[in-house]
């Protein structure tokens, strides 16, 4: 079937649902595709908070200069300006939505501490944000009546003339493929996890959006930039929030030493993600971990205060590896858990492909350079979804309707068909993404060199080599899930290879990207963006923007 | 560790080609589930393995066409829950070892929802009531300026965490006795819901929502069978909030309904004689003047003669009434007459 929209959102995360209601609000015709019910994307897991300057004798410039020092200056600055200037406004919009956030003695909202942050800014509910800022805009969705496609899932972005007019979406419960059409795309279909093992992220985070995006023309861009977070849970790889460190939680190796006075002296634990990432992973290579691992401690803060503030990963690490966190300290590892890099947008959101729009983690505006602040995401998702719906909604006023994509849809039946029929020789969709993930953990994890990303882009090859004799092993229609998984694996290769290339090109270390061939920061050459553009005969095309500075010079970084 | 898994298998499309084990015919508890049969797999995974990681591995390296809902596989997304050994637990919560009875743990669909394959099942007649409460913030004017909160006390926020701490599993809706006999009932989780926005101090329509959830299938609906605080994974304990809706209702004054009506009966019946007089039970709470509402009990009351379970025509007051007559009056509130 065909469906014709004012404005289609991919993605009822945060981003996408904040974009649909901004859309709406403006008069346009929106409707959003998703692939798992809304409530149940992954912002709902962000536990710790958003940020915003709101406080008595907070600034938003402050937060900005958190910001950028956070990002190691790669971050553009005039974006990061404009995302901490109107977040305070931002976030006490879904306070007035209705989202219980939690108060000071006088009533009004009260705040914890964050990494990276030189003041206490950052906004919560109990250690449930996420979801309770998904909740609340879901609510809001339904009040304004926007249409939602559910468990549809996106295989293709529809361009005419250049300019992207739709996507061909499988609606998992016929397994029927059908046309949306468009004046405008929003794509807001969340981040990569699932192309690193371990990371703290979902099943359904396969980086769908960044794929479909490169695949339809617009470039990538700092995908090299992949954030660990310091503390996820030994084994599983589960979060165990920020806020805990925040609410003065110790980082313990073997010895029984909070080892982040030898890196981070000033705000030991609270320093930034990359910097408490490298220095875990020091200390475990240096064997003074526990069985690869370091502690997080938090009995000092006492019962109440963990059940109270802390209660999520409290049950956690009860149910997952049967600590209880009053009693001991939990091993915690880095973990990948962000993507800063992804769909280069502009302050509106557009991207490069007239009638493309991008927000949330899937894109790139970029506002977290090399290193994102916690609880700068949300506000992220938030701030360039209202954007992004705005301006979607004001560029379809001056559209005509499209009127084409049958062919389109008829190729994507065909090209679905022939992967069905696939014969089954061995490779499955499991082994090919677990060996893909392992491998970028290995190679392009914390720590990365020349060679071994060298051997990163060796290993993918093959790897897209198997993809081709991967077989479906699900042959029906109704729920196939297997035929899903198989696409999102295509997905993951192609950013895996953004990531490697990427990562190859940058010469230096900085933020996330720590080379041990190149340790140190270079501003001199490295002082910009590095875009791929997707070119399908060969290797894709590379490109670079200088960093736009404002106000802040590059300094040395130090916490 | 060795587990072994019996899944309750369905697939509109046709059958599953036959497994190793045997089929079994799929026993049909309540009357909504179509036929199923169940299909076993093993599976090696550590002894904290959750349900959820043995149909992942199933699903990733036995048979690629099982179907079952997850994402985050921590209990945050609500997308897994399912019926485990009979009854509703989030799969990636419960430990295996803890669901091995007699040397398996057995899967499947609630049978009290529509299932569309195997451990996928339809969220309609979840989300249909959810949207039924007004599950929205209706902001007391004035709104406060862009850059500033409602003012508001921790304590009122903290009192809705309970229910915002719920992740829509359904789990407590899938177990609810009322609403297995009674689609109309709106359920644990939309009432949970419904108390948290007539609760917010920031609402400005706490009186017409009270109104309306007095209605039919409404709080008074509840049958108090508890499964709902006891299925529930996040402690949102529906059954609480569903009391508190209660309480704000009557003191709002919404008592011209059954609920209400059958509460004051029950309360005066044992005011008056210690005891439940349950002969005068069911007029009271219908209404002596609803002609209609007691002939429809009728039937009931004749299946109940029938089954020796009617009351005994005369009513005796137990000795020393007096003494529970005080305690209404300690007790004070609307009881007490
Ligand atoms: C464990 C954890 C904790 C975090 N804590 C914090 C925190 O405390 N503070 C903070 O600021 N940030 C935090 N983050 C980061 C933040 O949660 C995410 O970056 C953010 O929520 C992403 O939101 P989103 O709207 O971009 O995407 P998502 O919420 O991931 O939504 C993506 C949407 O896209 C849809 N989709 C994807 N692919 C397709 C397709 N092919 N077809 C159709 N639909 C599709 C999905 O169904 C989903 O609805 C955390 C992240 C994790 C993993
Ligand atoms: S206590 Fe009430 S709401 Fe909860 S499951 Fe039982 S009947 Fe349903
Ligand atoms: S109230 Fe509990 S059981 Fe019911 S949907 Fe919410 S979290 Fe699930
Ligand atoms: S997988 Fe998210 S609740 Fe179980």
């Amino acid at each position: 079937m065909i469906f014709d929209h004012d404005v289609l959102v991919i993605g009822a995360g945060l981003a996408g649902m904040r974009s649909a209601l901004e859309a709406a609000r403006n008069g346009a015709d929106v409707a959003i595709l998703s692939k798992v019910h809304p409530v149940r994307s992954h912002s709902n897991a962000a536990q710790g908070g958003i940020n915003a300057a709101l406080g008595e004798g907070d600034s938003w410039e402050s937060h900005a200069f958190d910001t950028v020092k956070g990002s190691d200056y790669l971050a553009d600055q005039d974006a990061v300006e404009l995302m901490c200037e109107e977040a305070p406004a931002d976030v006490i919009e879904f306070e007035h939505m209705g989202v219980v956030f939690y108060r000071d003695d006088e009533g009004k909202l009260g705040t914890r501490a964050f990494g990276g942050a030189s003041q206490a800014r950052t906004y919560f509910v109990g250690d449930i944000t996420g979801q309770a800022l998904l909740m609340t805009l879901y609510d809001q969705i339904l009040k304004a009546g926007v249409k939602v496609y559910e468990e549809w899932f996106a295989t293709s972005l529809y361009t005419e003339d250049g300019a992207c007019r739709g996507a061909v979406g499988l609606e998992s419960i016929t397994g029927e493929l059908h046309l949306l059409r468009a004046k405008a795309v929003v794509d807001a279909a969340g981040g990569c996890g699932r192309l690193y093992e371990p990371s703290t992220n979902a099943l359904i985070c396969t980086g769908d959006g960044y794929a479909l995006a490169y695949r339809a023309g617009a470039p990538l861009m700092d995908m090299e930039m992949v954030q660990y977070h310091p503390t996820t849970l030994a084994g599983s790889g589960f979060l165990m929030t920020e806020a805990a460190r925040g609410e003065g939680a110790y980082l313990l190796n073997a010895n029984g030493d909070r080892f982040m006075k030898a890196y981070a002296p000033n705000k030991m634990e609270l320093a930034s993600r990359d910097v408490v990432s490298r220095a875990e992973a020091t200390e475990i290579a240096q064997g003074r971990g526990v069985d690869g691992n370091v502690l997080l401690d938090v009995r000092h803060l006492g019962r109440d205060v963990i059940l109270k503030k802390l209660p999520q990963i409290h049950e956690v690490a009860l149910d997952y590896i049967g600590i209880d966190m009053i009693k001991e300290p939990v091993p915690v590892r880095p973990g990948m858990h962000y993507m800063m890099g992804g769909v280069k947008t502009d302050v509106q959101g557009a991207t490069s492909v007239p009638g493309l729009y991008a927000a949330g983690e899937v894109a790139c505006v970029s506002v977290h350079g090399g290193n994102r602040l916690g609880a700068n995401s949300l506000l992220d998702t938030i701030v360039f979804g209202r954007r992004s719906g705005k301006a979607a909604a004001a560029y379809v006023r001056s559209i005509e309707r499209a009127r084409g994509g049958s062919a389109l849809l008829r190729s994507e039946q065909e090209r679905l068909g022939a992967l069905l029929a696939r014969p089954y020789k061995g490779e499955t969709h499991a082994k090919v993404r677990l060996d893909l993930a392992t491998m970028m953990d290995k190679y392009v994890g914390v720590y990365r060199d020349e060679a071994g990303l060298q051997t990163a882009l060796d290993e993918l090859k093959t790897l897209r080599r198997r993809y081709e004799e991967v077989a479906v092993g699900d042959k029906g229609r109704v729920f196939n899930q297997a035929l899903q998984f198989v696409l999102e694996l295509g997905y993951l290769l192609d950013i895996g290879e953004t990531v490697i290339r990427s990562a190859l090109l940058r010469k230096e270390s900085r933020g996330a990207q720590s080379r041990t061939d190149y340790p140190e920061r270079n501003d001199a050459e490295w002082l910009k963006h590095i875009l791929l553009t997707r070119d399908s005969s060969r290797e894709p095309r590379v490109s670079y923007l200088p960093v736009t500075i404002t106000r802040w010079k590059p300094e040395v970084r130090t916490y | 560790m060795q587990f072994t898994i019996e899944v309750g298998r369905y697939n509109p499309e046709g059958t599953y080609a036959p497994s190793a084990s045997a089929p079994q015919e799929f026993p049909v508890p309540w009357d909504k589930a179509p036929p199923r049969r169940y299909q076993t797999y093993t599976v090696d995974l550590p002894e904290h393995a959750v349900v959820l990681d043995a149909l992942i591995e199933i699903r990733e390296y036995q048979d690629e066409s099982l179907a079952v809902r997850c994402a985050c596989r921590s209990a945050i997304c609500g997308s897994c829950a399912m019926w485990i050994n009979g009854h509703a637990h989030l799969a990636c919560k419960s430990k295996l070892q803890a669901f091995t009875k007699d040397g398996k743990t057995r899967v499947e669909s609630p049978p009290s929802m529509p299932v569309i394959r195997d451990l996928v099942w339809g969220m309609e007649p979840f989300w249909k009531k959810h949207h039924a409460v007004t599950p929205w913030l209706e902001p007391k004017q004035p709104v406060p300026g862009p850059r500033e909160e409602y003012r508001v006390a921790n304590a009122a926020m903290d009192n809705l965490v309970q229910e915002v701490s719920c992740i829509n599993c359904g789990c407590c809706l899938m177990d609810c006795e009322s609403f297995a006999i009674n689609d109309n009932f709106l359920g644990p989780h939309a009432l949970a819901k419904a108390y948290r926005y007539a609760a917010d101090p920031r609402d400005a329509t706490e009186k017409q929502r009270l109104g309306s959830y007095s209605g039919n299938g409404g709080i008074w609906d509840c049958t108090h069978c508890y499964e709902c605080v006891q299925q529930c994974p996040k402690g949102v304990a529906p059954l609480e909030q569903i009391l508190k809706l209660r309480k704000m209702a009557v003191d709002a004054g919404f008592t011209n309904n059954a609920g209400t009506r059958h509460a004051d009966a029950f309360a005066e019946s044992v005011r008056e004689s210690g005891r439940l007089n349950e002969l005068t039970l069911m007029p009271k709470s219908t209404g002596f003047f609803n002609i209609v509402g007691q002939l429809q009990t009728l039937p009931s009351a004749i299946n109940m003669l029938r089954a020796g379970k009617l009351p005994p025509i005369v009513h005796h007051k137990i000795p020393g009434v007096q003494r529970i007559k005080t305690i209404f009056q300690r007790i004070g509130g609307r009881f007490k007459k």
